[in-house]
């Protein structure tokens, strides 16, 4: 008889001990992806042909958003600067310095820099750069610290939750225009009595904001 | 009235002793199988094989391959679908409601039909997730938090699918294994191989057979039976409701959900019939599964089959009843249409050639017993076809008219699952005693031991309806 308990509890401990490890696994798999913990490219810099630096130009120099990716305010797309912005300052500055010569290597032959993109979304997401900006979504909300970045990484996975958390509730996301572009922009403590405020003046249509045509058009 | 013998001292027949009994029961799966069990076996492994090779086509080239188009796009895909899910209910009835019913000629026959359902379901599960274009985001249909923020459509009929095939997968599977626990741990005991000893004594969870496990056991088993009759009831009327809820005519018809379940229960009467003639045979095990067993599964089959065939002429009155134009033209389409042979011969089968089973000559006759009971799993794949696909080939639009023609891709996914079936049955029964063991056992105590006390009972008038009891009410 005590022989076949023992064997009870062998197996008890099995079974039990199994289904645990199951149970703890599925939690596992399932939280990493449903906080996107398993997107391999958040934080992970991406080499890029020239080493450009947002800190540099936007940290030190003070540099607006908009003077580079200049098309933010009236396109989907917010664009890269061609060489020729880059050359505007680069012919003089810096203008020896071997860590530019694809530039002025893409100014000469007229072939453009091959940047590695950072932040995209897929090809069945239209999203536009342009609403976003004018209904007071600055950059840094997206995008994060760029203006603290050495080299680009990626601020947001840009799931579609990321999506989904703003476009259902916008106001605790949006900020005056004129602070838009403002890097250094700090919230202020009645957060969401002002993006009440905002909704109204920018004229956020809330009500359909989390339905499918809105992006997967 | 004289009480008639009620039957029960057939249901084991021969001189058996419980060692002499639980010898004959195990000994199918202790001793070599019959000779036909390797031919079954190759037959299936090909058909299985015939099925990957099926979908592995469907994969890579896609659902075109398949014969569907615009209006016919639920093709053979669903046909089976809805037939193997069907096949899988006779199972758990048998285990299930007649459990609850306390029906001792269940006790032959659940182990084999639970077989049975465990792998038509699992014939049938192959279907929903093969037949979307994009089968690699099948998990999509779970509910589960993720990072896109999106859940499933729970009004949709085909999400409810996917909990009702899950749930009933499980709850079948786990009323098997737990069926099969005291048989185990009787393997177990038998194993004359360290081996064997070791798979069985696993898997027997440690079974001991004392008091305290049977009493558990057995209120486990009837709680279990408690949810699965529910189950076995819904699961079939969900499947209907992805007809039902769609606005197709011949779709839109409230009756689909207990006329599915009907078709449902009737089907797998038959099929297991039909698995159940020549089991019995090549196992010599017309002892446990005598004639009578054969003539209760073809009563239960006549029954549920008239509630089909009562469906189809409800169906025929309420469409000239409704006098909606497209409800009369679905009908005429399936009378005069193209599809019209496959109309008639369900008709012919599950109205006219299911007539015979009222007469015990072509109940205890097995030869008939079997024909029967093929022709009906036919005439129930014909009543999906003609559900589904004829409904679909012409609707509302007279433009988007068209016939469905099956590719070799559609009937190599029919025939591979059928060689699915038959493998996994030919290798489950090979492993595991087809028959319940520990239950015949228990059938047989109380045939030997109960007789006496039923038979003492009866001969005092107790079981004969005592007529001051119901005098009351009786008005003449």
């Amino acid at each position: 008889m005590r022989r076949l308990r023992s064997r009870n509890f062998r197996l008890k401990a099995l079974f039990y001990g199994a289904l645990l490890g199951l149970g703890v696994l599925l939690v596992v798999v399932f939280s990493g992806v449903a906080v996107g913990g398993f997107d391999p490219r958040v934080g992970v810099t991406i080499e890029q042909p020239v080493p450009f630096s947002h800190a540099l130009h936007v940290g030190q120099l003070g540099m607006d958003c908009r003077y580079c990716h200049s098309a933010v305010e009236r396109a989907s797309y917010a664009g890269l600067p061609p060489t020729e912005t880059c050359m505007t300052c680069h012919s003089q500055i810096k203008a020896q310095s071997p860590l530019l010569a694809p530039v002025r290597e893409s100014w000469q032959s007229g072939q453009p820099l091959r940047w590695n993109r950072v932040a995209w979304v897929p090809d069945f997401v239209y999203f536009n750069h342009a609403i976003h900006v004018a209904k007071g979504v600055g950059c840094a909300t997206c995008h994060g610290p760029v203006h603290q970045m050495q080299v680009l990484v990626l601020h947001q996975a840009f799931e579609m939750r990321f999506c989904l958390e703003c476009h259902r509730n916008p106001a605790a996301f949006l900020r005056p225009k004129e602070e838009v572009f403002n890097m250094n922009y700090q919230p202020p403590a009645e957060l969401l009595a002002l993006g009440q405020r905002l909704l109204e003046a920018h004229k956020v249509q809330t009500a359909n904001l989390d339905d499918c045509s809105v992006c997967h058009r | 009235m004289q009480a008639k013998p009620t039957g029960d001292t057939t249901l084991i027949q021969g001189e058996h002793t419980y060692q002499s009994l639980a010898d004959k029961l195990v000994g199918v799966v202790e001793k070599p199988p019959p000779r036909i069990w390797w031919p079954l076996v190759l037959l299936g492994g090909l058909g299985t094989a015939f099925l990957l090779y099926a979908i592995l086509v469907t994969f890579l080239q896609g659902l075109g391959t398949w014969g569907i188009n615009i209006p016919v796009a639920w093709g053979f895909d669903i046909v089976h679908f809805v037939w193997w899910i069907g096949i899988g209910h006779a199972g758990t009835l048998i285990s299930a409601i007649l459990v609850l019913m306390r029906q001792d000629w269940r006790d032959s026959l659940n182990r084999l039909t639970e077989v049975m359902t465990l792998f038509a379901v699992l014939c049938a599960a192959i279907f929903p997730l093969i037949h979307m274009g994009r089968p690699q985001y099948f998990y999509w249909l779970l509910p589960y938090p993720n990072s896109l923020a999106m859940w499933p459509q729970f009004k949709s009929p085909l999400a409810w699918d996917v909990l009702a095939i899950m749930t009933y997968l499980t709850i079948s599977t786990l009323f098997l294994y737990l069926g099969l626990i005291p048989d185990l741990a009787l393997l177990r005991e038998r194993a004359k191989s360290r081996l064997a000893r070791a798979f069985y004594g696993a898997l027997s969870l440690g079974w001991t057979g004392s008091a305290t496990h049977w009493h558990r056991y057995r209120a486990a088993y009837v709680l279990l039976a408690g949810l699965a009759t529910p189950v076995v009831i819904s699961v079939h009327s969900v499947v209907s409701l992805d007809f039902a809820y769609g606005l197709v005519p011949g779709w839109h018809i409230t009756v689909f959900p207990p006329f599915f379940a009907a078709g449902a229960i009737y089907s797998g009467f038959a099929m297991a019939l039909t698995l159940i003639i020549p089991l019995r045979k090549w196992y010599r095990l017309e002892e446990v599964i005598t004639l009578r067993h054969l003539d209760w599964m073809a009563k239960v089959m006549l029954a549920s089959g008239l509630g089909v065939a009562y469906i189809y002429l409800l169906e025929l009155f309420v469409a000239w009843y409704s006098a909606e134009p497209y409800e009369l033209r679905q009908q005429a389409w399936r009378f005069n249409g193209p599809y019209a042979p496959y109309f008639w011969a369900m008709m012919l089968i599950n109205v006219g050639i299911l007539q015979l089973l009222w007469f015990p000559r072509f109940r205890h006759s097995l030869p008939w017993l079997f024909l029967i009971s093929v022709l009906a799993n036919v005439g129930m794949w014909l009543e999906r076809y003609v559900i589904v696909i004829i409904s679909l080939s012409r609707d509302f639009l007279p433009s988007s008219a068209k016939l469905f023609h099956p590719t070799w891709v559609d009937w190599g996914l029919f025939i591979g699952t059928f060689g699915f079936f038959v493998l996994g049955i030919a290798l489950f029964i090979r492993i595991f005693p087809p028959i319940a063991v520990a239950e015949m056992l228990h059938l047989l105590h109380k045939l030997r031991f109960h007789k006496e006390e039923s038979h003492a009972a009866r001969s005092d008038g107790l079981l004969q309806n005592p007529r001051g009891a119901s005098g009351g009410d009786s008005s003449g």
